[in-house]
Parts: structure tokens; sequence; C-alpha cells
């Protein structure tokens, strides 16, 4: 075993022999190489677009874009700039990425918990579904949804609805807008009074707990308050709040919130497909938690939900969190497979009709990923951080 | 309450059959399905949720459909029309390459499924040869196979392939071509030269953080920009280019999960017989950490084979994309779910066999260690 | 079975009453006719090959494990399916096992007073008050703010116990205490456990240690294939085995 010591290299080895001057030129090398691949590839791609007439550089943005869009969240028309196009797109991108991964975890927990489940027939069902979704091409599942299951639903006319708020047909989801008058500046108020005063019941509670062992509901009084204060504003400012309802007006409905197909197929495909991961994620992450952990905190005498609260779930989301935040990245890239259905996110708008106007394929190429790169590297940068201030203690 | 207490000699006393509510149909049903009335009421939903869903779904797909003819004249029962498929199903397969070709893509995907039962299927000797065949071998026979244009075979364009063989194409060549580069890369990522590692964690990184799709127009878009004047590289192949970058920087952290797991010791080992960086790599460490990772390999080929449906949006026609073009045909309107259903029903055959390939080869492994 | 539920045992009334007790894993027999009674202040090891149905034995005893036939009372209440006895006597009863089972998310400290705390309702400074005391009882009082992983498998155990003592338990249960320790850690914890029987507590303990059972045991029960084949004072036990199975046990066990 310590054999390896007494084959060390004579003090004056020759250039070749030694393996640390080996290593630098090897690594010289390396760069040279490199360094010309890029030149090479620049002088290229100089040469080719100077051939093509295409111009370089970021000015475009400033240009007129000229076309429309089919969903954006800020003021957008054709005589917006191409920079306010980049805007619109990755709002929507964001848009859909953050409704998917509500309901992707919503799903997912639910899922992952069902899988769990002593109950064989729940259990399996969960199994069928992760097996299904998991195995099914993301795109297929997003065409799937837009081409072959929305164009059963209804007509505007005959809408599925649901209290005669939401409407679900053909040309999307209608849901109605609130539209809050004067006043309702109390019942934002009485919230934030309620969420600071759910902070301090939950420290007077623990600090209570420490000093007579006395324990208190606080989540049940948190959401007490956090449900009853705003409400109680609510009424005194005589109700400052109306709905606008989707209305019927000739084909198609008018008013409310209007959630585009495309938006709602994308949407629930992505959510759908990473429950999956998220269920598998959360029924590992559980298991990961040894029966022995259960049996010894059975054995103090706590009860099976304190044990779920004070040993099991705290170990689980240790392994749970950092998996599914990778997951929620997962989802925001796979979010750019809104081209195939024309839902106008970042890479359809940007490195789609952007770039077939402009032409200008190595900015808006390098803008698009930039932006990707730059999401995924803050998340696990912040991953690490995590990581280290959470991993147990060892030895 | 002193059951057979004076009777009873210690030692003797024999093995009764359990209570009747504890084993058997009974026993499994009270335990599994009806142990209290929450359990009860679960079991209730499930059994209404099968109802909802496998009831309508079997009469559709298979009591009310249509399964012969050649038309959409031939689908008249209301459930499933099969017969779509059956029509389309040369293209679905072979896309538009020439019938009387089609023996090739025949041959070359019988010879495939041969090669991956000798890489798998644990009774047949030889792996390592196996595996050499299948990285080396084999592409050079499928490539002079498919496209043609020596040895007598008429060439084909490869803008004719299309369809399941194209979607095996782009996987398999995306994870032979992407191998021995992920392999370099994981080795450069913990390599002790600092210039090699910034760039290897540097390409890596970049990969991984980008969308495949992006990857993909990069390729379509950029990349004739980069080559010189006069180059021109197929479309296929560009996307092939994009997809290997992408892929082997997925394959570089799976193969430097494998390196990170191998015991010091065998490094140490390794350095005091004397042997050299790439001696120790190739004959010790790296066979080692490959035989851990299959699992990984496999999981991210899985992936990949998901992610090949993207090259649908930079215009080729694989299974997917051909599946979605022929829904357009005038003639057949209305059949996208038949025409999503057998696409996901082939792809899901895939994919589900390869994870369940993958968790085997786990189990396996990791029995291995414990002993 | 609840007609015969005694609700408080007067003194002198066995702590563990096992009556006729029986037990299976699917078609497996693993418990067969168990009766035991164990006295208050009684020290017992459980000794027996492994695969006897030692350790299901005494997981009976905090419910752990389930039986299906018979009459387990530990300390005046009787195990029912009813899940308030269960707390009472899981309130009752302490355990000591095989792999610790420290909450790794938890310091020691955190550890001992997680029960106290949440089950008895224990100001936080009183139940850290107790803590200490026992951490200093099992000699490592120092270490009460790291995390079990920086600790030995010694000094892991030994705070196990730590952590039971801070519920004041009527009973503890010890699932073979020292299989998964270093040898040079087992005399840490043997000796912990010796003094813990000086206070005269109530203790089970499943153990392979023969040392143990010779200068602690009131009594030592042998079991072999799921039944209890022979209960006896510890130096008949060792000396003077009734039975042939005992014997064979004994002769396998200490010829090393």
């Amino acid at each position: 075993m310590s054999d390896a010591s007494s084959e060390k290299a004579p003090a004056a080895a020759s250039f070749w022999r030694d393996p640390e001057k080996r290593a630098w030129l090897f690594q010289v090398l390396v760069v040279a190489v490199v360094l010309a691949l890029f030149g090479y590839i620049f002088q290229n791609t100089l040469h080719n677009l100077e051939k093509r007439g295409i111009s370089t550089g970021f000015a475009f943005l400033n240009n007129e874009a000229g076309f429309g869009v089919l969903m954006s969240l800020i003021p957008y028309d054709e005589t917006y700039t191409f920079g306010r196009t980049f805007l619109v797109g990755l709002l929507n991108t964001l848009l859909v990425s953050a409704i998917g991964i509500v309901f992707a975890t919503l799903f997912g927990f639910i899922i992952g918990v069902a899988r769990l489940s002593s109950n064989w027939i729940i259990s399996r069902l969960a199994a069928l579904y992760i097996e299904i979704f998991r195995n099914l091409p993301l795109l297929l599942q997003i065409l799937f949804w837009y081409f072959a299951i929305l164009p059963l639903l209804p007509h505007p006319r005959q809408s599925i609805e649901l209290g005669e708020a939401v409407f679900l047909n053909k040309r999307g989801m209608y849901l109605p807008a609130p539209i809050t008058e004067s006043g309702f500046g109390w019942v934002l108020a009485a919230l934030g009074v309620a969420i600071v005063a759910s902070v301090f019941i939950a420290r007077w509670a623990r600090h209570r707990q420490d000093t007579t062992g006395q324990t208190f509901p606080v989540f049940w009084t948190s959401l007490g308050l956090i449900v009853f204060l705003p409400w109680l504003a609510f009424g005194i400012t005589g109700f400052p709040l109306s709905w606008e309802y989707p209305e019927l007006r000739g084909f198609n409905f008018r008013g409310g919130i209007t959630v585009i197909p495309e938006l709602f197929a994308l949407a629930l495909a992505l959510s759908i497909y990473t429950a999956a991961y998220i269920a598998e994620i959360v029924r590992s992450g559980i298991q990961s938690v040894s029966h022995g952990q259960t049996e010894a905190a059975y054995a103090l005498g706590l009860k099976p939900g304190q044990t779920l609260r004070l040993v099991i779930i705290p170990q689980a989301m240790r392994v749970i969190i950092p998996q599914l935040t990778s997951q929620y990245l997962n989802l925001t890239k796979n979010s750019s497979l809104a081209p195939a259905i024309g839902y106008p996110d970042l890479v359809a708008l940007f490195a789609g009709t952007t770039l077939n106007q402009t032409g200008q394929a190595v900015e808006i190429i390098g803008i698009t990923m930039g932006v990707y790169l730059t999401i995924s590297l803050s998340i696990s940068a912040f991953m690490n951080w995590y990581n280290k201030r959470m991993a147990l203690v060892e030895r | 309450m002193s059951e057979g207490k004076t009777d009873y000699i210690p030692g003797q006393y024999p093995d009764l059959p359990p209570p009747i509510t504890e084993v058997g149909v009974v026993g499994w049903l009270r335990q599994n399905l009806f142990s209290n009335w929450w359990n009860t009421g679960l079991t209730f939903l499930g059994l209404y949720l099968v109802y909802l869903i496998f009831v309508p779904l079997i009469q559709w797909a298979i009591i009310d459909a249509d399964w012969v003819g050649d038309s959409r004249e031939a689908c008249t029962s209301g459930g499933a029309c099969w017969v779509f498929i059956r029509v389309r199903l040369d293209q679905f397969l072979y896309g538009f390459y020439p019938v009387g070709e089609q023996w090739r893509v025949n041959m070359t995907g019988l010879l495939l499924a041969a090669t991956i039962a000798w890489l798998t299927v644990p009774k047949i000797p030889g792996k390592r040869y196996a595996g050499l065949f299948a990285l080396v071998i084999f592409p050079v026979i499928a490539y002079l196979l498919l496209s043609g244009g020596s040895f007598g075979l008429e060439p084909v364009e490869t803008t004719l392939w299309g369809g399941l063989m194209l979607t095996l194409i782009l996987a398999l060549v995306g994870i032979v071509a992407a191998f021995p580069l992920g392999i370099l890369l994981a080795l450069g990522r913990r390599s002790k030269m600092p210039i090699v590692r910034a760039l290897s964690v540097a390409f890596i990184e970049l990969w991984r953080g980008v969308p495949l799709i992006t990857v993909l127009f990069m390729s379509s878009v950029m990349l004739p920009l980069f080559l010189p004047e006069g180059v021109n590289f197929d479309k296929l192949l560009r996307a092939l280019i994009g997809i290997v970058l992408f892929q082997s920087a997925y394959i570089a952290e799976v193969v430097r999960s494998g390196l990170q797991a191998i015991p010091k010791g065998q490094y140490e080992a390794a350095d005091a017989l004397g042997l050299s960086y790439w001696k120790k790599m190739g004959l010790i460490i790296l066979p080692q950490a490959l035989k851990l990772v299959i699992p990984g390999i496999v999981n991210t080929f899985n992936e990949l084979f998901k992610d090949t449906t993207l090259v649908m949006i930079i215009g080729l026609l694989d299974l997917l994309a051909i599946i979605k073009a022929a829904l357009e045909d005038p003639n057949w309107l209305g059949y996208s779910i038949e025409g999503y259903t057998f696409a996901g029903l082939v792809f899901w055959l895939f994919c589900f066999g390869m994870s369940r390939y993958s968790m085997a080869i786990e189990r396996k492994l990791h029995t291995g260690h414990k002993r | 079975m609840s007609e015969n539920k005694i609700h408080h045992a007067p003194e002198g009334l066995p702590a563990v009453q096992m009556q006729g007790v029986h037990k299976w894993y699917g078609e497996f027999h693993v418990l067969k006719n168990i009766n035991l009674d164990v006295a208050r202040g009684e020290r017992i090891v459980i000794c027996g090959p492994s695969g006897s149905g030692k350790s299901t034995m005494i997981r009976c005893i905090n419910r752990l494990e389930e039986h299906q036939k018979g009459h387990i009372v530990v300390d005046g209440t009787e195990l029912t399916n009813d899940v308030k006895n269960i707390e009472i006597i899981r309130r009752e009863v302490g355990m000591v096992f095989q792999h610790f089972n420290l909450f790794p998310h938890l310091t020691v400290l955190e550890n001992c007073t997680l029960a106290p705390i949440w089950v008895r309702k224990m100001p936080r400074a009183e139940a850290e008050e107790i803590a200490m005391h026992y951490l200093e009882k099992v000699r490592i009082p120092d270490q009460a703010n790291k995390y079990p992983g920086q600790l030995s498998g010694g000094q892991q155990q030994r705070v196990a116990i730590a952590r039971s003592l801070c519920m004041s338990p009527r009973i503890m249960l010890f699932d073979e205490p020292t299989s998964a320790l270093d040898p040079e850690m087992i005399k840490e914890v043997l000796d912990t456990m010796i003094e813990l029987a000086e206070t005269g507590m109530t203790m089970l303990v499943v153990t392979h240690e023969m040392g143990f059972a010779k200068t602690v045991a009131d009594r030592v029960v042998f079991m072999d294939g799921g039944e209890i084949i022979e209960v006896n004072e510890p130096h008949e036990f060792f000396n003077n085995p009734q039975h042939e199975r005992s014997q064979l046990f004994l002769s396998q066990i200490l010829q090393h």
C-alpha cells in the first residue's frame, strides 16, 4: 500500500518526464486549440454574415417589431420594439412556468402520498399515473392535450360552466376578474395585520411552550385570523370588490380573465408531466427516512401526527427540496416547447419570430440561451448554499 | 386463559395456522383495502376512479373500435379508428424511405435487436466485444446500409428518412457519439489541471443550463454560419450535432458520479502499480465506474429518447412529427386521439422497458455490493 | 377483551403480564403461547438464537408489533386497539434500539427534550435540566450540542438511553443494545445499563451478552422457535440448564 511514496520523481527530471511540466504543456495546447477553434468560427461567421447582408450587434432591439402577439401581460402591439417583444416572451415563459410549478407541486405531492398509501388500489393507481406520464414524451403530451382533447370541448355557446363564473370551451378558459373599489386597501391592510399577528402569535406560543410547556394551536388560530380579519374589513368597508364575470357576446366571451387554449394546454401538460417526477421524489424522500425513526418516535410516546411533523417531514424535506428545485428548473426549461402549439413564450417569440424577421441568429440565440443559463445557474447556486446549510452533520 | 399450560412440553409447541382474518384473501383484503373506515372509503373512491377511467377507455379502444378497412369510410362504429394507423403504418415506421429499399431498414433493425440482446442478456458471453461492436462496428454498418451509395446500394437521401426509424437513429447516434465525449468531459472535470477542469465545467454547465430546443435552434440556424463557405451539413446532421453536444454534458455528469463512487483505494492501488494516467483510467477506474453508472446511462438515454421528439420543431419528421403531419391530411381529419395514442403507445413501450431494465440492473448492483 | 381491563395495578402486581400471546407474520407463527409475568423492579434478560422471536416479543410490549391472540397488560393497562391505551403505555415504557435510532436532524439535547416537551408538555428549561441530568448520568454532558452523526456508536447508544430516561419511564426495553457496536464500545454501554439496573428500574433486555446476564439479571428467559423454552435464575440457567435446547445454545455461545 505505502510503496507508492518510493516512486517519487528524482529532483532533476528532464522536461518531458516531469508530470507537472507536462500537465502545463498539455493545458497550453488545449487552450491553443480552443482559441483556434473559436477564431475559426468567428472568422467564418463574420464572413457569412457579411455575405448574407445581415447586420450585427444589438441595435435591432430598438427597432419596431411590426408583428402582434397572441397574449401579453404588458401593453404591446406591432409598434413596439423587438426589445419589448423579448420582454413579452420572457414574462409569458415565467407565467406558464409559475402556473406549472404550482399545479405540478400540488398534484405531485398528492400522488406521491397516494403512492405510499397502505390502500392497495390507491397506491396502484398512483403508480399507474407515474409510470404512464413519466414515460411519454412531454411534447407528445402537449400536442395530445392541445390537438386531441381541447377540440373535443364544446363551442362557446355550450361552454362547460362552473357556477356561472368559470367557463371552459374550445377557445379557452374564462375566469371572473376581480375589480377593486376604493376601500379595498383596508382589506389588504387587514390581511397584512393578520399575517403579522400570526407571526407574533407563533413566537408567543413558542415562548409560552418553552416556559410553561403548554402548547397552543398556532396553525388554526393563524388560519382563523388570516381568514377572518380580511373578511371583517371587507364587511365594514361595504364589500368594495366586484367581479367582472365573463359574458357570452356574439360568438365568444367578453370580460373577465381569458386563459388562451395554448396556455391552458401547455400549463396542463407541464403540470401533469412534472407531477409524475415530483410524486416519485416525494415518495423516495419520505421512504428515505428509515422506519427506525418512526419506531423511536412512537416508543417515546409521540403521536403519529407529531411524529410526522417533528421527525419525518424535517428529514424528508432535506432529500426532497434539492430534487424538487431541479424539477422546477426542468419545468421552466421544458416550457420552451411552447412553439409547438404556438404559445408566445420566449423561444417562440424571440428565437422564433424575431429571429425570422431580423436574421440575427447569433445575438438572438445567445440572448435566449443566456436567459435560461442565468436562471439555471442562479438556482443551482442557491441549491449549493441550501445543501451546505441543511446537510446533516456527520463525522 | 392459560391454554395448554399443563400438558405443554417446552419446545414442542406446534405451528398453528393464523386466525382466518390475518391471511389469505380475507386477510389481504382486510389489510390492504378495508383496515378501517378511512381505508374503506379510499377503496371505494379508487374503484370509482377505475370505473370512470377504464370502462370508457376499453369501450372506445377495443370494443367499439374499427380495425379493418382502407379509408375513413370503414370507421363507422363510433369507437377508435385504428384503420388510420393501419393505412399509414408504413410511413410511421419508415418515413418516406423508398418501399423497395425498406429491407435495408429492417436489416439494420434486426442487427440492432441482436446487438442489444448481446449487450443486455446476461447469459451471452463477451460483453466487452459487444460494447465495442455496438459503439464502433454497428454504427458503420448501419450507416452504409441506410444511406447507401456503396456496395451497389442505391443512395437514399436523409430527407426521406422519417418515422420510428428516424427517432431511433436520433436517439442511438445521440447516445453512441455522446458517450466518448461525455467520458472525456467527466475525466476533464475531475482532472487536476485547472484549465482543463474549468473548460470542462463551463462546457457541461452551458449545455445543462439551457433547454434542448434552444440547442436545436442553434444547430439549425447558427451552425451554418460557423462553417466556411461552401460547406453545408444536411438538416439531420445539424440536429445530430446539437443532440450530441447536449447529451454529452448529461453523460459526463452521470459518469462523474460513477468516478466519485470508486473508493480512493482503487486510485491509490493503480498509482502504486505505476500505471500511467490513461492506463489507470482505462484499465482500473473506468471499467468499474461505467459498470456502476449503467442505470444512470439508461435513464439519460430514456430522457434523450423522449427528447428526440423536439426535432419536430426544426422540421425533421420523427415518429411524432410524421403522425402529426398525417393528422393534417384532409382525408383523415379528426383522428388526433388515435394518432397520438398510437405514438404514445410506441414511445411508452420503449421508455417503460428501458426504465424497468435500469431498475433491474440497479437492484443487481446493489445486491452485488452488499456481499 | 375489555372486561378484564385492570385500571391501576396495586403494588405487587406485575409490571408486565403476558398471557397466551400469539403472533403471526402472514403464515409464519412467530410467537407461540407466550406466558410471562415481570415483577416491578425485576431485571429480565431474554436470550436465544436469532429468529427465535425475542425482539418481536419485547416489541409487542409497547405495540411496535401487534399481537393477534392473548393478553398483554402493561402497568395495569391492557394493550388493545384503543389508541388511548397505546399512548398511555408508550409514555411509561422506554425503549433502546439496536441501531440507536437517534433523530439525526436534532442535537443530542434536542433528541432528549423532544418527547418531554411534546408528550409531557414540559417547559423547555425544565426538560433541558432533566436532559442534562441524564446526559451526566450516561457521562456525555459535554456532547449535548453536537449532532448524533458526530458521535461514536457507543456515545450514540448512551444518548439513546438518556433520551428514553428523560420520559421517566417505569419500564425499560432494550432490543439488542450492543449488537451494532464495536467491541471496545460495548463495555461503556453495558456499564451504563448496569448503573441503571442498580436504581431499581424494571428492565427487559434482549442481548447476547451473557456476562451482563450473570451480573444483573434476576431471571433469564430463553426463547427458541417462537416460544419460551426456559425461565430460570441466571446461576441455575448457566450451570444447570433444564432443557436440551438451552444446553445446545449455551454450548454454542460460550465456546468463544
